[in-house]
């Protein structure tokens, strides 16, 4: 399949600072015994100090892939990073040793995983859990760092924390074992969060609650956070700046309040097409159809093109590199200012 | 279903997203057992062992009681490969021979702990309550006696003697290890009609009027049998193990029948000075109890998808 | 906690009554004269049979002779042999050895076993690890008396780097080889579910928790990894060892080794009915006892288990 196409340069950076994070034509693979599979095609983006990211896509989009391999956490085999750059405050994390990548995990980068039922370890309390942070990463006494612990169970506000540090993650509910997964993830004071679709698991009213605790950490410690999910909803009051991740690769990036207003994608358009809307109750929801391509056998051309209801012949032939349509605004489509402008008929059955 | 083909202009690739969808659980399964070394070995080995059992003359000349105590206890020559016992019988008849009672009694006590603890099973857990306890709790009192005392204690109290035919003396053995083996299967076959019970299509079924009989042939039995099956599969090892260690010990199976136990148990006294009489049967006895643990073995990693 | 035991200990009433009186059934209950051939070549005295038949109640029907035998139990008089020997105390006599023997077992089963496993199970697909799965899935296959006959033969016999038997004297030296061959087949086990759970656990998510917040890879195995892995394993040894305490006849035959496992065989060929009953009853108490224990560890090591 054609891989040649080139990486694309970092997008411009609005402020002129270093990024705190920089990802950079990354490439991830799964060598798997039914082929290999390209999870992850090139992905970049830049993400600033107090400034959330939401990186969205359906599953399989390679979202999550990316931030595991920004946290040096994929499952390695069958995961492998095979080219690219992951750049913290200017040091390419990819280049690092093992044990001196590690000291960046935890301490300035960190990550809370969608289930946290399962990402807490069953048979540890939740309090020791938290405080090993303190006792690995600062050599903290046992008391000392359990007493951390308890103050930063406080701050995800769990009721009577001091006396829940005891107990087991399955003796919380949902929205709180996320609080516990959230208090541990920033007992270090992190630069960066990465949120791996942080309320997918949890109650709608739960949900709410724990976006505004990450929202107000955020403001709070002056974070860069990395939101992924697959929900436009959740991401439209936090974050700043989307991505939209598609077959591994990034169909649109823009400010929020843009892409809402006027995608320049078909793919976001079918997303923010196919959410519920009250104030258009009666008419028919329109949902994308088909599949994602199989990330074992990318087709060449556009990777959207079999779904795409706008899809044209130069779809079949030529991939559509991310580029600029507006100022500001990126998509990966052949027609994206036409799309954008809302000035293209679908193509012929 | 309305149409499901994206619109695009022209239809032609994607051969490969088709052909993964397509395969099923089944087929997964035998696909990936084709391609198991371990499958294709046990197969194998599995293969020649019934067909020894079934039919021993096509793979030696000689009939077991073909014995010369003049030969007493030679070792492996050209002549004979497996060198003589002690009564002068060569010792590779003996042990081709051997097969047929070993792995009868293996395959009879499986199909007898099949048959017992499967309907036993099935009934606990597909009707429950007083049901369900009394059928544990007898199978508790089975599952405490240990097997292998258990089926010492049994064949003691009937005791046979050479004139017994060799199909009782066979039965008995059987008998005794499938009445103290069932609550095995019983307590497998039990959680797993438990689980499809409560699965929806059974209580549609239910929902539907469906009668228990009815029910348990038709929906229950068939979802659950699987990891019975398997588990059975790899207790026929075990039961020709059991066989082999009762004959040793002097209550399983008694000449003149041939088995690999009997021939173990024999050459037991003669193990300082002729140890082909002690290996050759042993090597047979462990390589048959290997095909039906490997089998079921490579059986089981194809049907549990999570253990890949 | 404590209701959780109580209950437990209730549900044992039961399966002990129902294995006891199987047994007592089996040993007492059969056609034919109870005596016979018990007293050497010659019927037995009629005053000895007289007596018997009396102590016993063998002449009221099984269910109140059993009741009577039980009653006798529960006082802690477990009758004489034969022979006049007090059952109790040849009891007394035989178990100390067998936990002996069934502690150097687990010892074997935790460091070979285990390490085994771990090794096994951190590298998969490694040339560690398919030694390890290869070499237990012989292990598996060959049934216990095998292997104790072949290692005696040439561990002890041949070569003579162990003794070959043990005889009156179990000390720790003496009970290797036969604690050994005992945790053989259980040593397999112990190494594969050690290695499936290890490897099991490795893909976790909570591990990858644990790698996120940049734990070195030491403590990400060692404690995280592990703390989890282990816990089905030593389930498995505590399960083990009660069944262990229930003795082992082959091995112990094997390699003469004066525990319970030698004593019960001998009673059980002799048609001692009065020791058999004994020591089965025993036996049955010990592995539940065993059992109850291992669940309460169990429920201590993971906390998702709750005995309330």
């Amino acid at each position: 399949m054609a891989t040649t196409q080139t990486g694309i340069a970092p997008l411009p950076d609005q402020t002129g600072a270093t990024p705190l994070l920089e990802v950079e034509d990354l490439r991830v693979e799964f060598r798997t015994r039914d082929g290999v599979a390209k999870a992850v095609n090139g992905v970049s983006y830049t993400l600033h100090e107090g400034e959330t990211l939401a990186v969205l896509g359906e599953s399989g989009s390679g979202k999550s892939v990316t931030a595991q391999a920004i946290m040096g956490i994929l499952d390695s085999p069958p995961g492998f990073v095979t080219g690219g750059a992951v750049r913290f405050r200017g040091q390419d994390l990819l280049a690092l040793p093992d044990d001196e990548r590690r000291a960046y995990r935890g301490r300035s980068i960190s990550m809370i995983f969608q289930d946290a039922l399962s990402a807490l370890n069953p048979v540890f309390p939740v309090g020791w859990q938290i405080a090993e942070m303190f006792r690995v990463h600062e050599g903290m006494s046992k008391k000392d760092a359990r007493n951390r612990a308890v103050e930063l169970m406080e701050q995800v506000r769990i009721p009577a924390a001091r006396e829940r540090a005891g107990d087991y993650p399955h003796q919380f509910s949902g929205g709180m074992r996320q609080r516990i997964m959230i208090a541990m993830a920033i007992a270090l004071d992190p630069d960066v969060l990465i949120a791996d679709e942080p309320t997918t698991a949890l109650d709608v009213t739960v949900q709410a609650q724990i976006m505004q605790l990450l929202a107000d950490l955020q403001r709070e410690r002056n974070m860069g956070l990395i939101l992924i999910t697959h929900d436009l909803g959740v991401v439209a009051d936090v974050a700043d700046k989307i991505e939209v991740m598609y077959s591994g690769r990034i169909m649109e990036q823009a400010p929020v309040h843009d892409i809402y207003a006027t995608p320049a994608h078909p793919y976001t358009k079918g997303l923010l097409e196919s959410i519920p809307r009250v104030d258009l109750k009666g008419q028919e929801l329109s949902a994308i159809k088909g599949l994602p391509p199989n990330l074992t056998n990318i087709p060449a051309g556009c990777e959207f093109r079999p779904r795409c209801p706008y899809a044209r012949e130069i779809c079949k032939e030529q991939r559509p590199e991310l580029t600029e349509v507006v100022p500001g605004r990126f998509s990966a489509c052949h027609f994206a200012q036409e799309v954008l402008e809302g000035d293209i008929e679908p193509a012929q059955q | 279903m309305a149409d499901p083909t994206p619109p695009v202009i022209v239809e032609a690739e994607a051969p490969a997203a088709t052909e993964t969808t397509v395969r099923t659980l089944g087929r997964d399964a035998w696909h990936d057992l084709i391609r198991k070394p371990t499958f294709i070995v046990s197969g194998v080995l599995f293969v020649i062992f019934v067909t020894i059992a079934i039919v021993p003359g096509l793979f030696t000349s000689l009939s077991p009681t073909d014995c010369s105590l003049s030969l007493s206890r030679q070792g492996p020559s050209s002549a004979a490969w497996f060198g003589y016992d002690n009564n002068g019988c060569d010792v590779y008849t003996h042990t081709i021979y051997g097969a047929r009672a070993s792995i009868m009694v293996g395959v009879l006590t499986a199909v007898g702990v099949l048959l017992i603890g499967g309907i036993a099973g099935t009934v606990a857990g597909f009707y429950g309550r007083s049901t369900d306890t009394v059928v544990s709790r007898l199978g508790d009192i089975f599952f405490g006696i240990p097997l292998l005392l258990g089926a010492l204690i049994v064949l003691v109290s009937f005791p046979g003697n050479a004139e017994t035919p060799e199909l009782v003396t066979i039965s008995k053995v059987v008998l005794a290890l499938a009445v103290l083996g069932w609550p095995q299967i019983m307590r497998i076959t039990r959680s797993s009609v438990l689980q499809v019970r409560s699965a929806d299509y059974v209580q549609a079924a239910r929902a539907l009027g469906a009668g228990g009989t009815r029910m348990i042939l038709k929906h229950v039995v068939p979802n659950s049998i699987a990891p019975v099956i398997v588990v059975a599969t790899i207790g026929i090892g075990g039961y020709i193990a059991a066989e082999a260690t009762l004959s040793f010990l002097g209550v399983g199976l008694q000449p003149p029948v041939v088995s690999w136990g009997l021939a173990i148990s024999r050459a037991q006294d003669y193990v300082r000075t002729s140890p082909h009489m002690l290996l050759f049967p042993a090597s047979a006895l462990s390589l048959c109890v290997l095909a039906f643990i490997m089998l079921g073995d490579a059986i089981r990693d194809a049907l549990d998808p999570k253990l890949r | 906690m404590g209701r959780y035991v109580a209950r437990r200990l209730l549900q044992m009433i039961p399966v002990v009554i129902g294995t006891t009186f199987i047994i007592y059934a089996l040993v007492w209950a059969l056609p034919g004269d109870p005596f016979a051939g018990r007293c050497g070549a010659r019927p037995c005295p009629a005053a000895y049979v007289a007596d018997m038949t009396a102590k016993y109640n063998l002449d009221d029907p099984l269910p109140l002779a059993y009741i009577q035998y039980l009653g006798n139990l529960l006082r802690g008089d477990f009758g004489e042999t034969f022979q006049g020997l007090s059952v109790g105390e040849e009891l007394l006599r035989a178990y100390p050895t067998t936990v002996k023997l069934a502690l150097v077992a687990i010892a074997f089963e935790i460091i070979i076993g285990i390490g085994a496993g771990i090794l096994a199970g951190l590298r998969r697909g490694s040339f560690i690890d398919n030694l390890v799965l290869v070499s237990t899935l012989v292990v598996v296959s060959i049934p216990v008396f095998v292997i104790g006959s072949v290692l005696q033969l040439f561990l002890g016999m041949r070569w003579g780097i162990f003794p070959a038997t043990v005889g009156g004297d179990a000390s720790l030296y003496n009970l290797i080889l036969p604690g050994f061959v005992l945790a053989s087949l259980s040593l397999a086990y112990v190494a594969r579910l050690t290695r499936t759970s290890l490897a099991e656990n490795r893909r976790a998510d909570y591990v990858r928790t644990a790698v996120a917040k940049g734990l070195p890879q030491r403590r990400v195995i060692g404690i995280h990894t592990m703390r989890n892995s282990l816990i089905p394993v030593v389930t498995f040894i505590g399960a083990d060892f009660g069944a262990l305490l229930g003795g082992a006849i082959v091995t112990e035959g094997i390699f003469n080794v004066p525990g319970v496992g030698n004593l019960i065989f001998r009673s059980i060929t002799t048609r001692d009915g009065v020791m058999v009953t004994g020591a089965v009853t025993v036996l049955v108490l010990v592995f539940l006892l065993v059992n109850l224990l291992v669940d309460l560890i169990y429920g201590w090591l993971d906390p998702r288990i709750s005995h309330g």
